[in-house]
């Protein structure tokens, strides 16, 4: 305008503008603003979106939530320095499909373990026991644990709450010592220092020489043997040695081959049952390799010695591998995320359609918004900020149901399984941000296709 | 201020080519009231949403202040829109789901000014069309009249260089639409470029010239002897 129009002129020349950082904020805020207001816009189609988002993020963070308990690495600062050794004592025809047994018979188990060809190493097996509590009325309680050997809590970094693990003169020595958990020392001594105190474990004595702090690493990956890895907590760990000496025949699984002919417990020690899970702890690949090396020289050893009337036939798989081939994700929690996956992008693609219906229904305004100086690109971002806000919208739905489903998850899984289903913070907040931007990538489309609206046929059309 | 030269709008489909515009001159001066007549489909809104850099045009020259249009991208033309050009609506064209206040303020938002500055123009703007006291009223609550006030308001918040206006009192009653025209002619005095097209030929005698677009083609009233009579008797009057 000219400058007739004098002091409005001069007072409106020149404005300030802002920096564009601080511009580009404050388009976001105000596009966020526009976009919870138009929430109240078309109530019919927004509620539509928002349940189809929420129905969909709840399925999927419910199945998700299963799915990161079962898959989740157990030991994540080691499990790639953790291997099971696997040593082929049946055959081939009495082996699982070529592959060795996944657990250990006495003899190679001890060989190896003498062998000291890692820089850590153990051997266990699971224990159920009857515990007597010293001085008290009450009555003997079940206790399950493993008997290992002293490196086990230095391999698998179990914390202490008290005391700590026994030496590899204790497991020599063949020594009562024991450790107990948290729980157990809750029931036992009601959470005091219990080192040095004296427990019975199925009729004779042990030393308490440490308190494990809570430790129930899920999946239990050392001993995929006798569990489905999502046992609850064990209570006692007992010196290896002590357990055989003490006959404690195992608490979990034992796999034979053949005709069982073993009488005595040293029959069943000599004998080809499986029941020992070895790991070996191993730091580079050099290392890997060299112990490889050493477990097939073994079993060509056995079978030169005429133990084994076949080839060598070994493995070694580190954690995640171990967790791998035990299939310790169930299939169901795999179908069911896929599934929910799947539902989750039926309800986006419906969520297109519905925001093109919304944005559309709006052509006027844009035409209007273009007119007045917005770029192409500011109306792409509105229109995305304001899908983001469905997002959210549909993520509190989808919380909610997230919330519901969890904890009605055993009617699809088994009840060890369902019950590590938990909305923690990391859920409530996987929940929001997939909620959110899967609602803006569904408005890629529909958010272009508003950003192209011809202003002037709008504008000539009203 | 506004210049085309030779310019053409042409709408093709596959068997079909149709001129909208077809050799299209015009040069408004700087501080000029137009007011641009003609029959239903003439070409009057296409040139003006080509005058606003709404639409694209396929031939020809357009300068806007100076600048040639013809090449500039989509943010170039959204800048130019938004500081230089107000626009006001046969329809308004304010959006609904705003308040007054925020409708004003929504090209200003498109500037990045800064708050403060945003309030103090549009309270002035408000002040301006004599509406500052409904700056929370949302359009619906407004009769005709008031919405295109709001709209000329909206217009006048950026202190655009050129206000283009498409018949801007055809939504409206005898009463209002007086108002209205005289609010454009205030803001003319005041110094604003205003391109007005009107089928009204009551409302186009009250600008200072007047262009009349025949098929797509500029007719020049201006050299007119009845146009003349009625400019010159009115100025006379006024």
């Amino acid at each position: 305008m000219r400058q007739s129009h004098g002091s409005r002129a001069r007072r409106f020349s020149a404005p300030r503008i802002p920096s564009p950082d601080s511009r580009t904020l404050s388009m976001l805020a105000y596009y966020l603003q526009l976009g919870l207001r138009s929430l109240r816009r078309n109530p019919a189609l927004t509620t539509l979106m928002v349940m189809a988002i929420g129905f969909g993020v709840a399925a999927s963070m419910i199945t998700w939530s299963v799915f990161r308990a079962v898959s989740g690495n157990p030991i994540p600062g080691k499990s790639a320095q953790l291997f099971t050794p696997q040593v082929d004592g049946w055959g081939p025809q009495q082996n699982l499909k070529g592959e060795p047994a996944e657990a250990l018979g006495y003899v190679d188990a001890m060989a190896l373990l003498r062998a000291h060809q890692a820089k850590r190493q153990t051997l266990l097996y699971p224990l159920r026991l009857s515990v007597i509590p010293q001085g008290s009325r009450e009555l003997p309680l079940n206790a399950d644990g493993y008997a290992v050997t002293a490196d086990f809590f230095a391999m698998f970094e179990v914390p202490f709450r008290y005391g700590g693990g026994w030496s590899a003169q204790d497991d020599e020595a063949r020594g009562s010592e024991v450790v107990i958990s948290s729980k157990l020392n809750q029931k036992l001594f009601g959470g005091a220092d219990s080192v040095g105190r004296t427990i019975g474990l199925g009729g004779h004595d042990f030393r308490i020489v440490g308190v494990v702090s809570h430790w129930n690493p899920r999946p239990r990956f050392y001993d995929l043997f006798s569990t489905s890895g999502f046992a609850d907590e064990p209570d006692i760990y007992m010196v290896f040695n002590r357990a055989l000496d003490l006959q404690m025949r195992t608490g979990g699984r034992n796999s034979c081959r053949g005709s069982i002919s073993y009488t005595s417990w040293q029959g069943y020690l000599q004998s080809n049952c499986v029941w020992v899970t070895p790991w070996v702890e191993l730091d580079s690949p050099a290392d890997v390799a060299r112990y490889h090396r050493f477990l097939e020289n073994y079993a060509a050893d056995q079978q030169r010695a005429g133990r084994f009337g076949w080839a060598a036939n070994v493995r070694l798989r580190d954690v995640m591998q171990w967790l791998d081939y035990e299939h310790v994700v169930p299939p169901e929690s795999r179908i069911a995320l896929v599934v929910a996956l799947g539902f989750f992008l039926i309800c986006l693609v419906n969520t297109i359609g519905l925001l093109l219906a919304k944005f559309m229904r709006r052509a006027g305004e844009i035409g209007v918004r273009r007119a007045l100086g917005a770029t192409r690109r500011e109306i792409y971002t509105q229109y995305l900020v304001e899908a983001g806000t469905v997002g959210l919208a549909g993520g509190v739905l989808g919380l909610l149901f997230t919330a519901l489903g969890v904890s009605g998850v055993g009617i699809l899984f088994q009840p060890e399984i369902a019950r590590l289903a938990r909305l923690d913070l990391s859920l409530v907040g996987l929940t929001f941000v997939v909620a959110i931007l899967a609602t803006v990538a569904a408005a890629f489309y529909p958010a272009w296709r508003a950003a192209h609206v011809q202003p002037a046929w709008q504008l000539k059309s009203s | 201020m506004l210049k085309m030269t030779h310019l053409s709008k042409v709408y093709r489909t596959e068997v079909v080519e149709t001129y909208a515009l077809r050799d299209f001159n015009i040069d408004v001066k700087e501080g000029e009231f137009v007011a641009v007549t003609g029959p239903s489909g003439s070409g009057k809104t296409t040139f003006l949403t080509i005058a606003g850099l709404l639409e694209t045009f396929s031939g020809g020259e357009y300068h806007l202040d100076g600048i040639e249009v013809s090449n500039l991208n989509d943010n170039a033309r959204s800048k130019i829109r938004n500081e230089k050009i107000g626009f006001i609506f046969q329809a308004f064209n304010l959006i609904p789901d705003l308040n007054v206040f925020d409708n004003i303020e929504v090209p200003l938002r498109y500037r990045g000014m800064k708050a403060a500055e945003r309030k103090q123009r549009i309270m002035d703007s408000l002040e301006r069309v004599g509406l500052a006291s409904r700056a929370k009223h949302y359009p619906a609550e407004l009769s005709g009249g008031q919405q295109q006030r709001v709209a000329i308001a909206r217009a006048l918040a950026g202190s655009p260089r050129l206000l283009l206006a498409d018949e801007p009192t055809g939504n409206l009653d005898t009463q209002m639409a007086r108002g209205v025209m005289e609010l454009l002619e205030d803001i003319h005095r005041e110094g604003a470029t205003i391109v007005m097209v009107t089928h009204d030929p009551e409302l186009a005698a009250r600008a200072q010239r007047n262009v009349h677009i025949i098929d797509g083609q500029v007719v020049d009233l201006s050299e007119d002897p009845r146009f003349h009579t009625v400019h010159v008797a009115e100025e006379a009057h006024g």
